[in-house]
């Protein structure tokens, strides 16, 4: 008999609401680069620095930021398709890969990720309801249940089973592929779902569809979602939280509302003063930021943004600034807004403001 | 004939129908195009993947295979180039007409360097000496906003960012001064931040210099920071042609009201985004009638039995729909919930 019928207990949740789903701590990969005749390691490609942050139950954390930011080697990080070089995982209180914790597998088997391109991430020989019948067959499924619950889960992403199951990848548009992907990623029953890019190869009137099926899944099968994408736009529509990264580091992080309402670091304003606007009168006019972002090999010391940031001081240079709260802004303990930026003026786009 | 008779627009294509057929396959991906361009003018082509926009800009240009079959008009300054022999036709590519693409890496030959084919361009139009064509292609980097331009000209391609790339493909498309540049996404592929300002260098080199522009985009808001006037095309037609404003402000076909709908925008958190049902039509196999029929909410059974003709509502504006005296023109959120 269920005692709490209203709350639907996941079996598996151990440490409660309060507890994060996945905490994240210190993750750093640097890429060696190799050259000479020795093939000797001639540079370093940080891809990752001393990232941190954590996913609370139920909610959808958004990472955005521009390519060689490390979005996607973070995202393969904590799926462990990279092993990191430093840096803990803890998924619902339980350290991963570590003794006493849980294994990398165990971690694996609640957190899934569906990739940008819908057609390599599918192997072309099987059929669809084969791929996503292969995980839950290979955890221990009997084949024909497996069959069975991927023609389930096809129905539940919008594909009729009976159309769809014997098909090939090659046989799908891009939007039924990625329903596919979505679906086998399901299949599992993970708990933290890493869409990286999920919806980013889609038309616009196909990524509508499968934004508006996501969020159908998260309710029905209370999941929580960790959403990388470099679409500005798409990650303020589904995100509660947002982290904002730029060159292999985490610049500033904290609700959706507060970031994109009053963005503090100069970075994240560039970014999204460079928005396209849907207002043929109130075109940009001017550039936010000169250049491309700089290589990831050797970046800057200090601030990573210095080189590109108009209020750039001597400090920026000399010391990497830590997250912490913007400078008008009280510590939220239940919602932080975190901004690493050393200068006041900078995080409040230099104009000072009296309350 | 610098100037030309004012009547006459810069470009103007008729009809254009563009067909593959290859091994028992045959796909209409053009199906009947109809635009002109004044001089200075920028006409955006907004469509999804698959409508046929960069076709028909490669069929502007010359560069579809051998075995598509073309067909209609397209008259650049009042010549018709389709009908123009292959020498000829080489002559005004990259001299009055020439193109930019999505990926510069690939539109860029690996094993010269940026300025050497800059340079190659300018001598092989123009028949002016190395030297000169050098210092032309210096000026041509500035002009597009390289730092250090002298030093950039020695770069290998893959020697420089994706932004430094398609601004170095730009100068290479202005390398003769054509008079209608043709765009093909050229922002899809670069980050948001490095996008607007090859937005705004592209509006103000078209300003300075006097240049018609096509520009091909997926992106609204992309369309809405650059075109005068936008034509949106689907399954090989353009089913809706207007001023930039009508047409993001008040879209009347239901395709480009779908497509404004379904396109997330600042500010939509918590809403139930409307799409538009199922997916774009094959073409090799199109439906009869309306192609947007089998998705489109309004629907009648004559959009079905007859392909609706284009008809103008007012200057300037097209549109092809039974159905637009009765859809009121509505701004995009009041619209269609497509079930």
């Amino acid at each position: 008999m269920d005692i709490f019928p209203e709350t639907r207990a996941d079996p598996r949740d151990r440490g409660g609401k309060a507890q994060p789903l996945l905490t994240v701590e210190g993750l750093t990969k640097h890429f060696p680069v190799r050259g000479g005749v020795l093939n000797r390691r001639i540079a370093t490609v940080q891809a990752v620095d001393d990232v941190s942050f954590s996913v609370r139950k139920g909610e959808t954390l958004g990472i955005v930021g521009e390519s060689g930011c490390g979005k996607s080697t973070t995202a393969r990080l904590l799926m462990r398709l990279l092993d990191p070089d430093s840096g803990n995982l803890v998924f619902d209180g339980d350290a991963v890969g570590v003794e006493r914790g849980i294994s990398i597998n165990a971690m694996r088997r609640q957190m899934q990720m569906v990739f940008q391109d819908s057609y390599s991430s599918l192997n072309p020989r099987m059929t669809v309801s084969e791929s996503i019948a292969y995980a839950p067959h290979m955890h221990g499924l009997a084949h024909k249940d497996a069959l069975a619950r991927a023609e389930t889960l096809l129905g539940q992403v919008g594909l009729n089973p009976r159309q769809y199951a014997r098909r090939y990848p090659h046989e799908l548009s891009g939007g039924q592929r990625q329903r596919v992907n979505i679906a086998r990623a399901l299949a599992l029953e993970p708990r933290l779902v890493i869409l990286d890019e999920a919806v980013s190869a889609l038309d616009k009137s196909v990524e509508a569809q499968v934004l508006n099926l996501l969020r159908d899944l998260k309710a029905e099968y209370s999941l929580t979602y960790l959403f990388i994408s470099h679409d500005l736009n798409v990650v303020e529509y589904v995100s509660d939280r947002v982290l904002v990264m730029y060159l292999g580091r985490v610049v500033e992080t904290g609700p959706v509302d507060s970031i994109y309402r009053n963005p503090r670091h100069p970075y994240t304003r560039a970014l999204f003063a460079s928005k396209p606007t849907l207002d043929p009168d109130r075109r940009t006019a001017e550039m936010p930021l000169t250049g491309d972002p700089p290589n990831p090999i050797n970046p800057p010391s200090g601030c990573r943004f210095r080189t590109r940031c108009a209020f750039a001081q001597a400090v920026c240079a000399e010391l990497v600034p830590v997250l912490a709260a913007p400078v008008d802004m009280a510590d939220d303990e239940d919602a932080p807004h975190q901004v690493a930026c050393h200068l006041p003026t900078a995080q409040m786009g230099g104009v000072t403001h009296h309350a | 004939m610098p100037d030309g008779n004012f009547a006459v627009p810069l470009l103007a294509v008729e009809d254009l129908t563009v067909r593959f057929k290859r091994r028992g396959t045959d796909v209409a991906a053009v199906n009947g195009v109809n635009f002109s361009l004044a001089r200075g003018e920028v006409l955006t082509i907004l469509g999804e993947s698959g409508s046929g926009k960069s076709v028909s800009l490669k069929a502007t240009m010359g560069l579809l295979p051998d075995y598509a079959q073309i067909d209609g008009k397209i008259k650049l300054d009042g010549r018709d180039i389709l009908s123009l022999p292959r020498a000829e036709l080489a002559k005004l590519r990259g001299s009055a007409i020439s193109m930019i693409f999505q990926e510069p890496m690939t539109a860029f030959d690996p094993v010269y360097t940026i300025g050497e084919q800059i340079s190659e361009t300018i001598v092989q139009h123009e028949g002016i000496s190395r030297a000169d064509a050098g210092k032309r292609a210096l000026e041509l980097l500035e002009r597009v906003k390289i730092p250090s331009a002298s030093r950039r000209l020695k770069n290998y391609p893959h020697e420089m960012s994706g932004g430094m790339r398609q601004r170095a493909m730009i100068a290479l498309a202005l390398a003769c001064n054509p008079s209608v540049l043709l765009a093909d996404e050229p922002t899809t592929a670069l980050d948001v931040t490095v996008q607007i300002q090859i937005l705004l260098l592209l509006r103000q080199l078209q300003q300075e210099l006097g240049m018609a522009i096509v520009f091909v985009t997926h992106d609204v808001g992309v369309a809405a920071e650059i075109s005068d006037r936008i034509a949106v095309m689907y399954a090989g037609k353009f089913v809706e042609t207007g001023d930039v404003r009508p047409i993001i402000r008040a879209p009347k076909h239901p395709y480009t009201r779908g497509l404004l709908n379904s396109t997330v925008h600042g500010g939509m958190r918590g809403q139930v985004l409307q799409t538009i049902p199922g997916t774009p039509p094959n073409m090799a196999d199109p439906p009869p009638g309306c192609a947007f029929a089998p998705r489109c909410a309004h629907a009648l059974a004559a959009c079905v039995e007859q392909d609706p003709p284009a008809i103008f509502p007012a200057p300037g504006t097209m549109l092809r729909c039974l159905r637009a005296a009765d859809l009121v023109p509505a701004r995009a959120k009041e619209t269609d919930d497509a079930q």
